[in-house]
């Protein structure tokens, strides 16, 4: 059963590939919408943004941002309107809070932590490698056989 | 060996991580209305368009709203719940027709059984964005001041309801 759910779901999302429709008659205010919807989510297909999505529901916020667009609201205006209604997930771009400094600072973090790692063992090899000491006699076998290595062909 | 030690540490962590995102549903996303006051509307009720409903008019006790389509498949799947839970009479649940069609949502009723003692139609589903409602169907708990207190996202089992519904309601009926 929830595997046809996920199909209910999922449906809206790959059908109704029709051609666009005209959307309204003011060119100003689809602009703003398509700059608007970029950033904003769909929250019946996740994994879309508001632009693409051709679920019903993602239709009715289009609609919602028009009529927003049109009665002059700015852009922090209307994303605060959606926010108080479907939380910060309808954001692409999450805020930073303090539940999610991790999500922003995690990757850095992971930087440092890796240049830190590949300092430490390139310092360590390099150590490794000055340890090494040859007697006399290891020397000359040394240059003796990469001297028969350059005589062959 | 003790080489090997770090990256199965860092191989554990990972599996561990991978494993609980697995039994995370990506659907779930937490409500931001959870302890806010219920969005007003004032929608016409579905056997009687004349008269219309509105959260105000439930004042001083607990109450279900279920957001449903006859459309959708998950309200089938939940109705005998529904049904259930409306015949033990321990919280009253109000309906929200969402983008349906009037004939189609009564027909659905009369097939299924009515748990609702009113449902309001929202045709254009704008009541329905008011409430983030993005997946019907959706089930709301309602405090005695018209607070919402949860938010059920999928269709509730008798499990649910027995576990999380129920209690919260009878924990706020003694308030």
């Amino acid at each position: 059963m929830k595997r046809l759910l996920l199909v209910f779901i999922l449906v809206p999302c790959v059908a109704a590939a029709e051609d666009a429709r005209p959307l309204a008659d003011n060119p100003q205010v689809e602009v703003r919408l398509k700059a608007l919807a970029i950033e904003l989510r769909c929250l019946v297909c996740q994994n879309q943004t508001l632009a693409d999505s051709n679920a019903p529901l993602a239709e009715d916020l289009r609609r919602e941002v028009r009529e927003m667009i049109a009665k002059n609201m700015s852009d922090q205006e209307i994303i605060d309107f959606l926010v108080a209604r479907y939380g910060d997930f309808v954001r692409y771009r999450p805020p930073l809070k303090a539940t999610t400094t991790l999500l922003w600072l995690g990757p850095f973090l992971l930087l440092v932590v890796g240049a830190t790692t590949l300092v430490l063992a390139l310092r360590r090899r390099q150590k490794k490698l000055a340890d090494v000491s040859l007697s006399e006699e290891e020397h000359k076998r040394v240059e003796q056989l990469l001297s028969e290595g350059t005589k062959r062909p | 060996m003790k080489r090997f030690l770090l990256p199965l540490a860092v191989f554990v962590v990972l599996v561990g991580f991978l494993g609980l995102g697995l039994k995370l549903n990506p659907r779930e996303v937490p409500s931001p209305l959870i302890g806010r006051p219920t969005p007003d509307f004032s929608l016409p009720q579905l056997h009687d368009p004349q008269k219309v409903f509105s959260p105000k008019d439930i004042t001083g006790k607990v109450w279900l709203l279920n957001v449903w389509a006859s459309w959708c498949g998950g309200c089938k799947e939940e109705h005998p719940a529904l049904m259930q839970l409306a015949k033990s009479a321990e919280v009253p649940i109000y309906g929200l027709d969402y983008k349906d069609r009037r004939e189609e949502a009564l027909a659905w009723l009369r097939r299924m059984g009515n748990p609702y003692p009113i449902t309001a139609v929202d045709e254009s589903g704008r009541v329905g964005i008011d409430y983030g409602v993005y997946g019907v169907p959706e089930t709301y708990v309602i405090d005695k001041s018209g607070v919402i207190r949860y938010k059920q996202i999928g269709p509730l089992d008798e499990e649910t309801i027995r576990g999380k519904i129920l209690p919260l309601v009878r924990e706020l009926q003694n308030k």
